[in-house]
């Protein structure tokens, strides 16, 4: 348990039974009364934003977190599966957690994945992925430009923007975090 | 602090210094003394102000640090610089008046204080902005958390200088009861853009309800798991000779944060 007073922004804590992060953290001391810990909090299951003010005779559950290192494994229907590096174990993650993620999951990929006790919250990949383009129109030949860009679809039916000069099937590299081009690795 | 000293010497308030390391620091629910040595530091000048009125001084005040264990965030530093003042024969209202001149002559040139200022009674701030009447009412944790949370963010919404006043009697503190309400103390705090800048008591003068309210607090305190302080005896028996009197405890880092459009102690405490 924390105290009140032990809590500072970024803390992670457990409010009925989530895993929440305090945003915004102010000590606040009004006149002659007690010591009040007013918090901004996030609920990192639902996103959720909250204000809740805390005195200084409260506890607060600490909030362990963990995160354990995966292999992607195989899709099974709208889900992905993940098996665990150590314990071989299976982890299944839906869209909603994923989101756009699941666009550049790729076969082995190694991932990181958090969880709160036995409840995954997020998943991380590596920052870049490299993708072959499966279908793009063909760029003017010898124009090199990068500030020119033109859309082109992934094998999973992802669309991307490259620039012109980005063949079907070349390899490019993606940035996982902003979901971008990021160069190319090899000619098609 | 050139112009606060100013404004005290042009009308007749002596400046004193009293003791920084004291035996026994002023007992209160919620400020913790830092301890220094044998001693502690103090938390306030108040009990030695209080006993040179009672020995005869009328206007006085005094600059200085004060140390309160624990407190740090924005408007709040474990060291800070502290103006009081008393009036001896006067009231809450009359140092009221001392304080808007003095926030007036300080924040002359400054565009501050020259807002009307609005004077609430916790009552009606607490029926307007919480739902409720804490006075007859009180209870403690509700009245801190609403304080916190809906009065002080809707007086910040006001702005400028706002005074909430009369102070439910378990809030006292060392103020008296207001004449013919005896729910109600005669203590008021100052708001400026929503910060707490002072705080004011018609002074308590009654020995035996003065032990009483430090006695009680002594359980609370022992009650909260906190360490008590012995009751200074000298303070006490002091309060015998002590006149009606109004005073005031000022923030001058705070007032100095305002005064220079700062919303955080971390510009004028380089030290921090």
């Amino acid at each position: 348990m924390y105290s009140a007073s032990d809590l500072k922004k970024g803390l992670k804590i457990e409010i009925d039974g989530d895993p929440c992060m305090i945003t915004n953290f102010e000590f606040s001391k009004p006149g002659k009364g007690q010591a009040l810990y007013r918090c901004k909090i996030k609920n990192l299951v639902t996103g959720n934003q909250f204000d809740k003010t805390y005195r200084s005779v409260e506890k607060v559950k600490r909030c362990s977190l963990m995160s354990k290192d995966f292999t992607f494994s195989y899709i099974d229907g709208e889900n992905y599966v993940f098996s665990n590096n150590e314990t071989y174990e299976e982890e299944t993650l839906g869209n909603e957690l994923l989101g756009a993620l699941k666009n550049f999951i790729v076969d082995d990929m190694q991932v990181e994945i958090l969880f709160h006790d036995d409840r995954a919250l997020d998943i991380t990949l590596p920052n870049f992925v490299e993708i072959e383009i499966a279908e793009t129109e063909p760029g003017a030949r010898g124009d090199t430009a990068t500030n020119v860009m033109k859309p082109a679809k992934l094998a999973n039916g992802y669309e991307i923007n490259v620039p012109i000069f980005i063949n079907e099937g070349d390899t490019i590299r993606i940035d996982t975090r902003t979901g971008t081009y990021s160069d190319r690795v090899s000619k098609g | 602090m050139r112009r606060i000293r100013k404004f005290f010497q042009e009308r007749g308030f002596t400046e004193i210094e009293t003791p920084i390391r004291l035996k026994v620091p002023c007992m209160e629910l919620h400020i913790d003394a830092e301890p220094s040595g044998d001693h502690f530091l103090r938390t306030s000048p108040e009990l030695f102000h209080k006993q040179l009125l009672a020995a005869g001084h009328e206007k006085i005040f005094e600059i200085g640090k004060c140390f309160r264990r624990g407190e740090r965030g924005p408007l709040h530093h474990p060291e800070y610089s502290m103006l009081e003042w008393y009036r001896a024969k006067a009231d809450y209202l009359d140092v009221l008046a001392d304080t808007k001149a003095l926030i007036q002559a300080v924040a002359e040139i400054h565009d501050l204080g020259s807002a009307d200022w609005k004077i609430l009674t916790i009552s009606d701030a607490f029926l307007k902005f919480a739902d409720w009447d804490p006075v007859g009412n009180y209870d403690e944790d509700r009245f801190d958390l609403d304080l916190v949370e809906k009065v002080e963010p809707a007086i910040e919404r006001i702005g400028g200088a706002v005074v909430l006043i009369d102070y439910p009697i378990e809030a006292a503190a060392l103020s008296r009861r207001k004449p013919g309400n005896p729910l109600v103390a005669e203590r008021w705090e100052l708001y400026i853009n929503g910060v707490e800048i002072a705080n004011a008591y018609s002074e308590l003068t009654d020995p035996s309800e003065q032990r009483r309210r430090f006695e009680a607090c002594a359980e609370q305190r022992k009650a909260l798991g906190k360490e008590t302080y012995p009751i200074d005896e000298a303070f006490i028996q002091a309060l015998e000779k002590m006149p009606a009197s109004g005073g005031v405890a000022l923030g001058v880092d705070r007032l100095l944060m305002l005064v220079s459009g700062a919303d955080s102690l971390d510009a004028v405490l380089p030290f921090r």
